[in-house]
């Protein structure tokens, strides 16, 4: 079965495709996690469960639109190119690994896109979910939330960095730096 | 009884999987063949390609599907090499050397 899928990502030449969608919306995940719990901490510390409910519901529309938006974008353009090449080929390309990957691989797709941000902001969140549980913490559970999404952010910058070939950690210190101006403009326009 | 020892097929196939992966992955259906694959003509989406394969008691079956299951569309068969395999699956007779 993964033999398949990989020669599926081979002739649509979807992996990079794959790869981009999983750093794209982990990224949107992170930095919107980020970006909450930057609120919350610049606030008034609410309940922690409040916290939580917030990200979560955050983390599930995130996830839930990932899912639907690829799988629909995914579908339709796949639809397309086969299409395009059954004119070309003069031929039925349903029975094809072409056809398999235009009914397989928008499922595939949108599985990553939409787990991407909601496992990365699971991730981020548990360490509040940890302190409701009375576990003990090196910090803050904000804190540790907040240092969390900035590590996961540095790592993403770090992959894309590996995947170009070039310097992984220019790019990780990139994406911080990214993160950091974001968390900083929240703190300072945020409300007091 | 004839076993098939070499096969020259036009085949009009897509871009993608490119001329290294398909042949590769006929011959992955084609345990000690030996393939050869020329590009003869590029157009916006597909590639007309000829296709040798050589090896021993090859299965027609076995090239069409792998050949299907990458998009590809065989055109024509060009060039067929089989061979007569009772002369050489008949056992030895002894009184016959006689």
């Amino acid at each position: 079965m993964f033999k398949q899928l990989a020669l599926l990502l081979v002739i649509t030449r979807s992996r990079s495709l794959v790869r981009r969608y999983f750093v794209v919306n982990g990224f949107d995940g992170a930095l919107t996690m980020l970006g909450i719990i930057t609120g919350f901490y610049v606030s008034d510390r609410t309940n922690l469960s409040v916290v939580i409910n917030s990200c979560f519901g955050a983390a599930i529309a995130l996830g839930m639109s990932g899912l639907t938006s690829a799988y629909m974008s995914e579908t339709a353009e796949r639809k397309k190119e086969l299409r395009e090449l059954e004119q070309a080929m003069l031929e039925n390309l349903n029975g094809s690994a072409h056809g398999q990957a235009t009914r397989l691989l928008p499922f595939l797709i949108a599985a990553v896109n939409g787990l991407s941000p909601l496992v990365i902001s699971l991730i981020i969140i548990s360490p509040i979910w940890a302190a409701t549980l009375s576990l003990e913490l090196p910090f803050d559970a904000l804190e540790c939330a907040l240092i969390l999404a900035l590590g996961i952010l540095f790592l993403l910058g770090a992959f894309l960095g590996k995947i170009s070939g070039t310097n992984w950690l220019w790019f990780g210190l990139r994406t911080l730096f990214i993160a950091t101006v974001t968390s900083a403009l929240i703190y300072f326009l945020a409300l007091p | 009884m004839s076993s098939l020892k070499r096969i020259e097929l036009d085949v009009l196939k897509p871009h993608h999987p490119n001329s290294l992966d398909f042949s590769s992955m006929i011959a992955e259906k084609l345990p000690g063949a030996r393939i050869e694959l020329t590009v003869t003509e590029v157009d916006e989406k597909t590639e007309t390609v000829v296709i040798v394969i050589a090896g021993e008691n090859l299965q027609y079956e076995t090239i069409v599907e792998a050949i299907s299951n990458m998009g590809g569309s065989i055109h024509s068969i060009d060039r067929v090499e089989v061979e007569s395999e009772s002369e050489l699956l008949k056992p030895v007779n002894s009184e016959e050397h006689v």
